[in-house]
């Protein structure tokens, strides 16, 4: 009989491995679900996650790989705060879209003006936009304490309403006849969030992301609001007794996953998107939930995560364009991912015992 | 505008029938939420069941063979998350949340070469004479076999709730599993068993969809009605008779959106889309409001329950 028995504490050695074993797992399963598509699984494999790295083409793939990360990770960044602190901001998505809006109206509106301000108050203004966006559901949650998980998710299909709305109508480009989507702001001086330096990728949404990462880490490990939300997720109780007000912990919580969310949206807008377009929303707020939690929450972590997450689009592009392997194989993947790793935590906090124990 | 283009007579039989789905899939969650389980994947066993109903559906020619294979498939998805809450006890919130992510990548890869396909719809059962009454034949008579489900399905579930004993140990579990433990009932496996009927019942729902309401599959047709289902349970204070007042009142804010873009209303469609969703927060808010609003959620809702504990 298998039985599993609580530890004192969280093993520190199965907190760090489960992850990888995770990653191995879903490896091994996907491999079989390539296999049951039609592949071969090795070569699969391979095409994900060794040629965009290693493989002739990796000069073009490692850029991309940046390219993807970078949202990725600075939404996870500002997500895995609120995850820790029980604060549960599912609609990154709508934030994001928001942010890109605001930030992309905001430029639009001064065009054609030709200034290196422009940028600067664009992201600004992509930032407010997920700001407030969030910070509907951290209002209506303080005031009344309505459920933040089903407001933040419903407002990810209003703001989907509203970007649809934007694209054909008040944002769309005057002069494009007929087409739907904003003008193209990548190739508007004023509003380029161009590469930085040459094929590396590496645009002002990386360092962005580069910033939040390290200004996350001190937070969480030296500063006082950190701690509070490390305790106020292990033990709400014991927190409200070290000085921390519930509300402020959920508008804070909120409210920085909605300004990098926004931000995120503004530099995909301005960068590689670069238009406001009805298909802008690419799920990047959602598969954000998968590497905030993948990375333990932690932002280190989510570093390594987002970037084993970017390999999947950008191999899973790869393999989708030589391999003929269908797109949406990459997201049963990712999910697939999320589930083993849930799984593989019960190490974290439990020891399994084979044989009989004492009944407890 | 032209508002006498709308028939009120057609309005609640279409409302009716766009209610039916989130009328299965939050019915199935109400008894999963009783058990003290909180499935947030309603959204990706509904779009597997929507998936599985459909290919079944297309490949026997048997609407009823969709229902069926849906109901298996959202069950299996519910099986996957009720062994990692209940036996892993891994976090039920984030399990949800895979649930769905997982649902709606695996149902979009199911569906590839299911695009623009037309599957054999059901026929409304004709009951003759019946059918034929003015307005109450259209509203009460004149239905597919689910829709009929469906209302047997909040019946079926009110009685057993209130009357049965299987519904009183279930209660028992979902407000102190410690209790209900000590009293010698098996926790875990009722706690299971909710959760497998709440996802052949969110599976039917989503097989509603792809197979009478649409029906045709696109991918991520289910946009959201897992999640109001969930919101309706909240609305509902986890009780069966309220769980379809909920579902005809959204299904009805649904229908009249639509018929408002045909009939030509003078408001962006944008924001006619996005009525229902804004309508549901509107609806949690006043929820929430309420005195004692929470009072009536099943006291150990989402708890992890480990015997050694």
């Amino acid at each position: 009989m298998i039985r599993l028995v609580r530890r004192p504490a969280p093993s520190r050695f199965w907190a760090a491995l489960s992850p990888l074993l995770a990653v191995a797992l879903t490896m091994a399963v996907g491999a079989a679900m390539f296999a049951a598509l039609g592949s071969d699984p090795l070569v699969a494999l391979r095409t994900i996650f060794w040629e965009p790295i290693f493989g002739e083409f990796a000069w073009y793939f490692r850029g991309q790989l940046l390219v993807k990360a970078a949202p990725l990770i600075l939404i996870a960044v500002g997500l895995a705060m609120g995850f820790r602190a029980g604060v549960w901001n599912i609609g990154a998505e709508g934030q994001y879209i928001i942010g890109a809006i605001c930030g992309a109206a905001a430029g639009l509106a001064l065009y054609p003006a030709e200034t290196r301000l422009i940028f600067p108050l664009m992201v600004a203004a992509g930032a407010l936009g997920g700001f407030l966006w969030a910070m509907i559901p951290a209002f209506l949650k303080v005031r009344f304490g309505t459920n933040e998980i089903l407001v933040s998710l419903m407002l990810v299909y209003v703001a989907e309403n509203l970007l649809a709305s934007a694209a054909v109508s008040w944002l769309r480009n005057p002069e494009s006849v007929g087409f739907p989507g904003s003008r193209n702001l990548s190739r508007w001086a004023s509003s380029a969030n161009p590469e930085l330096f040459a094929n590396t990728g590496v645009h002002w949404g990386v360092v962005a992301a580069l910033i939040a990462v390290i200004l996350g880490h001190v937070m969480l490990t030296r500063h006082l609001m950190g701690f509070h939300i490390r305790l106020a997720g292990s033990a709400p109780r014991a927190a409200r007794f070290a000085g921390m007000v519930p509300g402020r912990m959920v508008v804070f919580c909120l409210g920085i996953a909605g300004v990098l969310a926004g931000m995120a949206g503004l530099f995909e807008v301005t960068g590689p998107a670069g238009q406001i377009s009805i298909d802008f929303g690419s799920g990047y707020g959602f598969t954000a939930i998968i590497v905030a939690f993948l990375g333990r929450l932690n932002p280190l972590g989510i570093v390594a995560a987002g970037l084993l997450m970017a390999l999947t689009y950008v191999g899973g592009d790869n393999a989708a364009s030589n391999l003929g392997l269908p797109v949406a194989a990459i997201s049963a993947f990712q999910g697939m991912l999320l589930f083993f790793l849930l799984a593989v935590d019960v190490l974290t906090n439990f020891r399994i015992q084979i044989g009989r124990g004492a009944v407890a | 505008m032209d508002l006498s283009s709308i028939s009120l007579t057609l309005l609640i039989a279409s409302l009716m029938v766009a209610a039916t789905p989130i009328l299965l899939a939050a019915i199935g969650e109400m008894v999963v939420e009783r058990a003290g389980v909180l499935n947030l994947g309603v959204e990706g066993m509904m779009i597997t069941g929507a998936i599985c109903g459909f290919v079944a559906g297309v490949e026997t020619g048997s609407p009823w063979a969709g229902f069926l294979v849906a109901a298996i498939g959202g069950a299996a998805m519910a099986a996957l998350f009720g062994f990692l809450t209940q036996y892993l006890l891994s976090n039920q919130v984030a399990t949800g949340l895979a649930l769905t992510l997982f649902g709606l990548g695996l149902s979009s890869l199911l569906g590839q070469g299911y695009v623009g396909i037309k599957a054999q719809t059901l026929r409304r059962v004709d009951l003759g004479p019946l059918s034929d009454l003015p307005v109450v034949g259209r509203i009460i008579f004149g239905h597919d076999p689910i829709v009929y489900l469906s209302l047997a399905l909040v019946a079926g579930v009110w009685a057993f709730l209130r009357y049965s004993r299987a519904g009183l140990i279930l209660r028992a579990v979902g407000e102190s599993h410690d209790a209900a433990h000590a009293l010698g009932y098996h926790v875990r496996r009722v706690r299971m068993l909710a959760v497998l009927f709440g996802g052949a019942c969110a599976g039917l729902g989503g097989a509603y969809l792809s197979l009478v309401r649409v029906p045709q599959w696109t991918e991520g047709m289910t946009a959201g009605a897992g999640w109001i289902a969930l919101a309706i349970v909240v609305f509902a204070s986890w009780r069966a008779e309220r769980v379809l007042i909920g579902a005809y009142l959204f299904g009805g804010i649904t229908v009249l959106q639509l018929n408002l873009q045909t009939a030509g209303a003078r408001l962006p469609v944008e924001l006619l889309s996005a009525a229902p969703y804004l309508v549901t927060i509107v609806v949690l808010v006043l929820i929430s409001g309420r005195a004692g609003g929470r009072a009536n959620a099943p006291a150990d809702l989402g708890k992890p329950f480990h015997a050694s504990a």
